[in-house]
């Protein structure tokens, strides 16, 4: 039975109309992106940056209001890292910089000259499922998946934070720093999960940190 | 985002040199705060200038027994410093408690003490706010204020300062060392550094145009127990309602400083001096002056309870 809606639309079709009426302001904000920027460093309007994106070195020219993540999304079309909420809040955008997993969306690319960028895309493949990423399946640490490619980069940093002994908000000790789903749950609040899937995701990322231990 | 031009920065002295000479120009570091205030074109900087290529970025002992800490030292690796960890203890949970881990990674101290106030007003470009337009008054008085200061605001503003950093170098008797646009360097106390908003709240800090800030220094420690306490709507990752940051010592002596009261790091000597009769007491002194709204007034209370708790805290680590 085909599921339907308000005056027989069906879902499939609400949604297909839902995402052209989101896609139609998005034009002239993309043209005005393009056309309005006022100068680079040398006067025209973008520069040159190199970033090194899963290993591979990756030359752009990019208008100096180019976060990290829309270069990564518009201009290298790896589209893993997802845009939630563009401020920093949802941490679907997390992507991992020089080690250090960091909000994309937050950070303009022209301040990542050379560095070594780790995306969902550069952690593991449709065939080599990175630990984290095979974890996330087997528990279904998910739902809807928008906020999982970042979940997913920022777990895997946030184990090594504690390997390297950071200590966070929960630690008791500061000096005394060890694995726990509290720490978990506290570590990764800058991940929301609108769906919810918070205890499958913490399941997870318990059975990658007992078998890094292992 | 309005466009902007882009440079890199060579030294402190060419940076300051650069953002003193240009009108609308800003220093971009972790870029966390002023990013997301640019995408909302609340910022609108003509011209960036990057500091990152300084790397201010080291946390070494001074002469005088304590730790200059770089400017661009991130929140994370501040917080973690094993020398920040034993010594000023209150100041790694300080840090700790703020933002995300993501946002901490990225976060600098500089730009932690000048990150602008979460007033959701000044937020709201289609409401007025005298910080954010100077001269157009304040919807927050009489607007949503829950969240919003009770110590040492106006008739013009009302925001807090969002920090809890700050609280902790403000606790602690932090300086600000700061590179002139002359290449001149000049060191001012943290209890100077923010303003009270009186009735320019758009001007926030002491600092001149194109002054850089280069590193905080942080006096010898003080020893004793250290205890930072924030509460907060939600459990993680959620600006400060009220915070106490406290320093017993041996003798019972006590040192206070409060986040989420005011438009700056709170900190009064009266608290100090009324360490010894507890948290009412010390509230009180605190809290000598208060002007409050119908929704904010129940920060005082909130900070003789949190007070409370952190006796309690000192009492369990003894």
């Amino acid at each position: 039975m085909a599921a339907t809606g308000i005056g027989g639309v069906t879902r499939r079709r609400m949604l297909g109309a839902g995402a052209a009426v989101l896609a139609a302001p998005a034009v002239p904000t993309l043209a005005q992106a393009g056309s309005g920027a006022q100068s680079g460093a040398a006067g025209g309007t973008t520069m040159p940056v190199t970033l090194k994106v899963n290993g591979k070195a990756r030359q752009l020219n990019l208008d100096p209001r180019t976060t990290l993540l829309d270069a990564l999304r518009e201009h290298l079309h790896l589209t893993g890292s997802k845009k939630g909420c563009d401020h920093g809040q949802c941490g679907a955008c997390t992507i991992i910089v020089d080690g250090r997993r960091i909000n994309a969306c937050l950070t303009l690319a022209v301040m990542h000259e050379g560095d070594e960028i780790v995306t969902i895309e550069g952690l593991g493949t449709a065939d080599k499922l990175h630990p984290m990423q095979r974890a996330f399946v087997t528990h279904d640490g998910y739902q809807c998946g928008y906020c999982t490619p970042g979940q997913i980069c920022s777990a895997v940093a946030m184990l090594d934070e504690i390997e390297a002994g950071i200590p966070s908000y929960v630690t008791s000790d500061l000096n005394d720093v060890s694995y726990s789903d509290h720490e978990v749950r506290e570590r990764m609040s800058g991940n929301i999960c609108r769906c919810a899937a918070y205890s499958n995701i913490v399941a997870a990322i318990r059975d990658v940190a007992k078998a890094d231990a292992a | 985002m309005r466009p902007f031009t882009f440079e890199r920065a060579t030294s402190p002295a060419q940076a300051a040199q650069a953002a003193a000479s240009l009108q609308g120009a800003r220093f971009i570091a972790g870029g966390t705060n002023l990013l997301d205030l640019m995408k909302l074109q609340i910022e609108t900087p003509t011209h960036l200038i990057d500091v990152n290529p300084l790397k201010l970025d080291r946390i070494e002992p001074t002469k005088e027994g304590g730790l200059r800490i770089g400017a661009l030292v991130r929140n994370t690796d501040l917080a973690a410093d094993k020398r920040v960890r034993r010594d000023y203890a209150v100041l790694s949970r300080a840090l700790l408690s703020g933002a995300s881990g993501q946002l901490r990674n990225k976060a600098t101290t500089a730009g932690n003490l000048l990150q602008r106030t979460r007033c959701p007003y000044f937020y709201d470009t289609t409401k007025p706010c005298n910080k954010r337009s100077p001269g157009a008054g304040c919807a927050a008085i009489k607007g949503f204020s829950r969240n919003l200061a009770i110590m040492g605001v106006s008739d013009a503003c009302i925001a807090t300062h969002p920090s809890d950093m700050a609280v902790a170098m403000r606790l602690l008797d932090a300086s600000v060392d700061v590179v002139r646009p002359d290449g001149s360097e000049r060191s001012l106390p943290i209890a100077d550094f923010h303003r009270l908003p009186g009735d320019t709240p758009h001007v926030e800090t002491a600092l001149a145009p194109g002054e850089l800030i280069v590193s905080v220094t942080l006096p010898k420690p003080l020893g004793g127990t250290h205890v930072y306490r924030k509460v907060r709507d939600r459990a993680s990752y959620a600006f400060a309602v009220v915070s106490v940051a406290a320093v017993f010592g041996k003798d019972g002596d006590g040192h206070f400083a409060f986040g989420g009261i005011a438009p700056k790091p709170w900190r009064v000597a009266f608290a100090d001096d009324a360490a010894k009769q507890g948290a009412k007491a010390v509230a009180d002194a605190a809290l000598a002056g208060a002007i409050t709204t119908h929704e904010n007034a129940f920060k005082q209370d909130l900070i003789g309870r949190t007070l409370a708790a952190v006796y309690d805290q000192r009492e369990a680590r003894r």
